[in-house]
């Protein structure tokens, strides 16, 4: 599918149909509200497709559909957490090749390159899937209190999030900040990279017939400048994933973030090596901590 | 309840006990300082408006050398410290706020307006377990889940509220320098006293010079401070407000940030609630510390068929809170903090009437000086009103009903708060199911506004992020590896 | 509070203001209420819970009052004259009651200020020579009757206790209440008897002995108080005294909440007796602050709050003392009967 701009193959002397890339929200491939599309070009600068141009009003769209579908995901059981995200990894891995042509073709690197990228990915999804059933258990707690009172702490999902996924490590990059935000329950609102969205929105078709419920994960594509803002400000969102902010733009996300106190993970410099294991940090970043009391008598 | 019989007579505690000074300097390097660019301001006793004592403000190039000094001694003494070293310190503090515990109180006492009862019982213990409990982790953070090796952050810019001075300091010191960083404390304006003792008792424990720093003033002061470029940490509780002012400023500045901010929060009565026991969690929850405590529980949700009965039996409660000098022993309800305190107090219940919920206050002999405000309860109070939505900060209680646990739940998390939140039931399966939906960092099930050393607390959206207590607690003075 | 609305009209029948001491015989309502084992246990299981840990946190907190001066002398007289002086032993004589009663009319022989006790409180052959003792004086003869304290015994011969301690003189009844019953869910038989008691003592004010010890918990001393008082009691009362724990704080708070109820509900206003434990001077006093908080001014008086006690005495005329001289009193500057 990558390689649009090619003849058609010798043996079978038939034109392709070439993807519509649209956006994925609420489980669904809609375009874009304002009819707008950009060209997204190879690294070696190739013709590879149209994307869809989201507009403020997709995101808009998109953080309804989080926010709708998230009292559901956060209340299913962990257990079924995991079983949806070790389908993605199923997925994920039935569509290897084709993932990998688009991450070269996105990236510049080689094929080998690239298959190890979407393996790298594969395990990615499977490490988190087995996260969702113990993340309470290493993060929560029972604590001793001095007095009669039965305490307990546990993690919970802080909600809707919204993420800029980073910019050049198209896939890899991608799942790794989209794994850890959903496996604990929320829902999540990514913008893709700007300058390399297809294999975004090819993860977005694993995605959606991975039995991910609709509206858990939404990816938008488009102008990263103009939608981190109106993510950022957005007063639905609980917390923002700055990881693909672009240079110069941290700040004014931020100071924009401030204004529902949302909980913002800022770009780390120099960018992390992805392939790297993560670490429970950025999952443990989008919970929350709750904390009960209940006396004990009788 | 007329009281005609047993009147108590007046029992005071001796404000003698401690000896405050004429002027205080700042506490900057381990000894005590005149500002170099900032002058002076008095500190007051709310319960009888006297001047309590001249404390130091600290200008920017005082906060400056506060942060150097801080930065020296993360580098050259705090940061290399082994871990045991550093408990052994916090060891002596917590030792040391609990020999000094009388003094500690009456100091509270004065400068913050609160009952010597609630200082004495509440404040000065759990600030001195506070202390007690981080000092165990100091040599520990390898198992407390954050890496093999967590690094602190280096020198810690904390500014926290008038509400629980001491307590306030307690539970910003104690988890920053446990995990190893310095740091540069600034009291409120109103109530400095308690942490420039507390200064005192540090040098008494022989703390290395400039690993605690008090800078007192007032905003312009904490504005320095969070604005400095050599803070790596700021830790601050206040309100909603100034919390979003200091989200902004940080912006982009890689320093990392916790929020502790106001709240409304729900406690929720059903009809099979243990009522008496409901009726002594809703005072506590609303009427401790003359409400000025951001987990209050300032909206009471009373099931409907039992809120007429549930609201005579709190009247009747409240009508016997003693209000009075805080020094009294048997004082309940001490001074407001401040007349700007008094001011908001008094707009919103004013604000109340006008949008037509039905005022009542409990009957309390108002003394002629100081800021007062006596109990009180709305009725008939509607979702919309102000004093349903916004946090008063006083003691004020606004009664909404409801009729099913799904419209309480909504009702309770209604709110851009979430920080605390109450639910009374006898019933097992509703009290966690109630608890596992209330959008709140800390929620109280048949007791309420209880605190310990090992329980995180903090809240949910605008009531900020980051917990305080716990394992939790250390999450906030550590490196967590994402930059973030 | 919070009883339902059935029970609020049964109950509103009874109303007798300023009624004290004396029970109404149960009208049509009330009777049918007790005759119905069902309807009973829906009325006493419809009470609010307590919590055990909120309950007894209040009770720690009314405890740190601080009492002084003037407070702390009206507390002691007052305290000194809701007395019950008590001697339940085995042992017990007829020279033992006698010295027994002169202390209670005169607690300090060399303080005529000091006001006599409330009562003196003894087994029921022993009412003769206490009633003969304490003849002239304002303080009452008292009687414990029903088997005390096992109250393990038939219906007839708890009775005919109560009839010999009230033929001998007895102007109060401290009788016991089933507590096997009670605990085996029979509230009706409980009832039965309480209401058989309180007409067996005529003039006699009686005094219901729930053995808060052994209903062990505070949802039952709230059931066990509501009942006594339905069936005619003019006192619930703590303990015997035999059984530990007796009077705690936060029981006496219980039943003073539901006295409060009780009158509330009724117009009928119950009394609170406390027994046992009740050692020092500070405890009575502490018991008065929860007297004064929980249930109100009405209650402050020996017509509505009683504490049972030997050694407390003592112990209260001491302070008195102290608060008058500044000085420390000895043991030895009081009698010992």
């Amino acid at each position: 599918m990558a390689d649009a701009s090619a003849a058609p193959a010798a043996s079978s002397g038939r034109l392709a149909v070439r993807k519509t890339y649209k956006l994925y929200i609420n489980g669904s491939f809609p375009r874009s509200e304002s009819g707008r599309s950009y060209q997204v070009l190879s690294a070696a600068g190739q013709f590879l497709a149209n994307v869809a141009w989201a507009s403020r009003k997709d995101v808009r769209d998109a953080v309804v559909a989080a926010r709708k579908a998230v009292a559901a995901w956060a209340g299913s059981t962990a257990y079924l957490r995991g079983q949806v995200l070790y389908r993605a990894a199923e997925m994920l891995e039935g569509r290897r090749e084709q993932l990998a042509e688009s991450v070269a073709l996105a990236e510049g690197i080689s094929a080998g390159e690239a298959l190890d990228a979407v393996g790298a990915s594969v395990d990615r999804l499977v490490w988190y899937a087995g996260w969702s059933d113990k993340i309470a258990q290493v993060a929560g707690s029972a604590n001793p209190v001095a007095g009669p009172y039965f305490n307990f702490s546990v993690p919970e999902p802080v909600g809707v999030v919204g993420a800029l996924a980073p910019q050049t490590s198209s896939l890899l990059g991608l799942v790794s900040v989209l794994a850890p935000v959903i496996v604990s329950g929320n829902a999540l609102v990514v913008v893709a990279s700007e300058l390399r969205p297809l294999p975004a929105m090819e993860l977005a078709e694993v995605l959606a017939t991975s039995d991910l419920p609709p509206g858990v994960v939404n990816i938008l594509t488009g102008r990263v400048a103009e939608l981190a803002p109106v993510l950022a400000a957005h007063r639905d969102v609980d917390a923002l994933d700055l990881a693909g902010a672009p240079d110069g733009l941290d700040a004014s996300l931020e100071e924009a973030a401030a204004g529902n106190v949302k909980r913002a993970l800022r770009r780390q410099r120099p960018e992390p090596d992805w392939y790297a294991e993560p670490g429970t940090g950025r999952m443990l970043f989008f919970t929350e901590t709750k904390t009960v009391w209940h006396p004990m008598g009788l | 309840m007329a009281f005609e019989r047993f009147a108590y007579a007046p029992a005071p505690e001796q404000r003698a006990i401690v000896s405050i000074r004429p002027s205080y300097g700042l506490f900057i390097g381990g000894s005590w300082a005149d500002p170099v660019d900032g002058g002076h301001f008095r500190t007051l006793s709310p319960s009888s408006e006297e001047v309590l004592a001249e404390v130091a403000e600290a200008g920017p190039k005082d906060v400056d050398r506060a942060v150097r000094a801080a930065r020296r001694a993360y580098e050259e003494v705090w940061g290399q410290m082994p871990g045991k070293e550093r408990a052994k310190y916090l060891f002596r503090v917590a030792r040391m706020l609990q020999e000094r515990s009388r003094e500690l109180a009456v100091l509270e006492s004065l400068d913050n307006g609160k009952p010597i009862r609630e200082s004495r019982d509440v404040d000065v213990p759990l600030a001195a377990a506070h202390f007690f409990y981080y000092a165990g982790w100091a040599d520990k953070l390898a198992y407390a889940g954050f890496g093999r090796c967590p690094k602190p952050l280096g020198v810690a810019g904390q500014v926290i509220p008038w509400n629980f001075p001491l307590l306030m300091a307690a539970w910003k010191l104690a988890p920053a320098l446990a995990a190893g960083n310095t740091c540069v404390l600034k009291p409120a304006e109103t109530t400095p006293l308690s942490a420039l003792l507390l200064a005192e008792i540090f040098q008494q424990a022989d703390l290395p010079p400039g690993v605690v720093n008090v800078v007192t003033g007032a905003g312009e002061t904490g504005a320095a401070l969070v604005a400095h470029p050599g803070v790596d940490k700021v830790a601050f509780t206040g309100s909603t407000e100034v919390g979003k002012q200091i989200q902004r400023a940080v912006a982009g500045t890689g320093k990392h940030l916790t929020l502790e901010l106001g709240g409304k929060g729900a406690n929720v009565v059903f009809d099979d609630a243990p009522l008496s026991q409901a009726v002594e969690g809703i005072v506590n929850g609303i009427f401790f510390n003359q409400g000025h405590v951001c987990c209050a529980g300032s909206r009471l949700l009373a099931q409907e068929n039992i809120a007429d009965g549930l609201v005579e039996a709190l009247k009747r409660r409240l009508s016997t809170l003693r209000m009075g000098d805080p020094l009294d022993k048997n004082t309940d309800i001490g001074a407001i903090n401040s007349p700007q305190q008094l001011a908001k107090i008094r707009e919103l219940a004013a604000s109340g009437e006008a949008e037509g919920a039905e005022r009542w206050s409990a009957a309390c002999e108002i003394p002629e000086r100081g800021y007062w405000f006596p109990p009180t309860v709305f009725t008939h109070v509607a979702p919309a009103q102000r004093i349903a939505r916004e946090e008063i900060f006083g003691p004020v209680l606004s009664v909404i009903t409801f009729r099913t646990p799904e419209e309480a739940l909504e009702k309770a998390n209604n709110t851009t708060y979430g920080l605390s939140a109450g639910v009374w039931t006898e019933k097992g399966s509703r009290t966690l199911y109630m608890a596992s939906r209330m959008k709140a960092g800390v929620v109280w099930a048949n007791t309420f506004n209880r605190f310990d050393p090992a329980s995180p607390f903090g809240g949910y959206r605008e009531s900020g992020f980051g917990r305080e207590g716990g394992r939790h607690g250390l999450a906030a003075y550590l490196q967590d590896g994402l930059g973030g | 509070m919070a009883v339902s609305e059935v029970a609020q009209e049964a109950l509103a029948q009874e109303r007798q203001p300023g009624a004290v001491g004396r029970a109404p015989a149960a009208p049509g309502t009330l009777a049918e209420l007790a005759r119905s084992e069902a309807s009973l246990r829906r009325l006493l299981h419809g009470l609010p819970g307590v919590d055990q840990v909120g309950a007894e946190a209040r009770a720690a907190s009314l405890a740190t009052r601080s009492i002084k001066t003037t407070a702390k002398l009206w507390a002691i007289d007052t305290a000194i004259s809701m007395v019950d002086l008590t001697t339940l032993e085995g042992a017990d004589t007829a020279g033992k009651v006698l010295s027994l009663c002169a202390k209670a009319r005169r607690p300090d022989p060399a303080d005529p200020s000091v006001p006599p006790v409330a009562a003196v409180c003894v087994y029921p052959d022993l009412v003769g020579v206490a009633k003969q003792a304490l003849r002239g004086s304002p303080v009452k003869a008292a009687s414990v009757a029903t088997a005390f304290p096992s109250g393990r015994a038939s219906l007839a011969v708890k009775l005919a206790d109560v009839a010999e301690a009230v033929a001998a003189g007895a102007e109060e009844v401290d009788m016991v209440i089933d507590r096997g019953a009670f605990l085996a869910g029979h509230y009706g038989r409980v009832l039965e008897e309480v209401q058989a008691v309180r007409e067996a003592c005529g003039e006699a004010s009686l005094k219901v002995i729930l053995e808060t010890g052994e209903l062990a918990t505070y949802d039952n001393v709230r059931r066990a108080s509501w009942l006594a008082m339905i069936g005619g009691a003019d006192f619930i009362k703590t303990s015997t005294g035999k059984v530990a724990p007796a009077a705690t704080l936060p029981v006496a708070l219980v039943m003073l909440e539901a006295a409060r109820d009780f009158a509330d509900a009724t117009g009928r206003q119950v009394g609170v007796k406390v027994a046992g434990g009740v050692r020092t001077a500070k405890d009575a006093i502490r018991y008065l602050v929860v007297v004064n908080e929980v249930a109100g001014d009405e209650w402050l008086d020996a017509s509505h709050f009683r504490i049972g006690a030997s050694a407390l005495l003592n112990d209260l005329l001491m302070q008195r003392a102290k608060q008058h001289s500044g000085a420390y009193a000895g043991p030895q500057d009081y009698s010992v009967e």
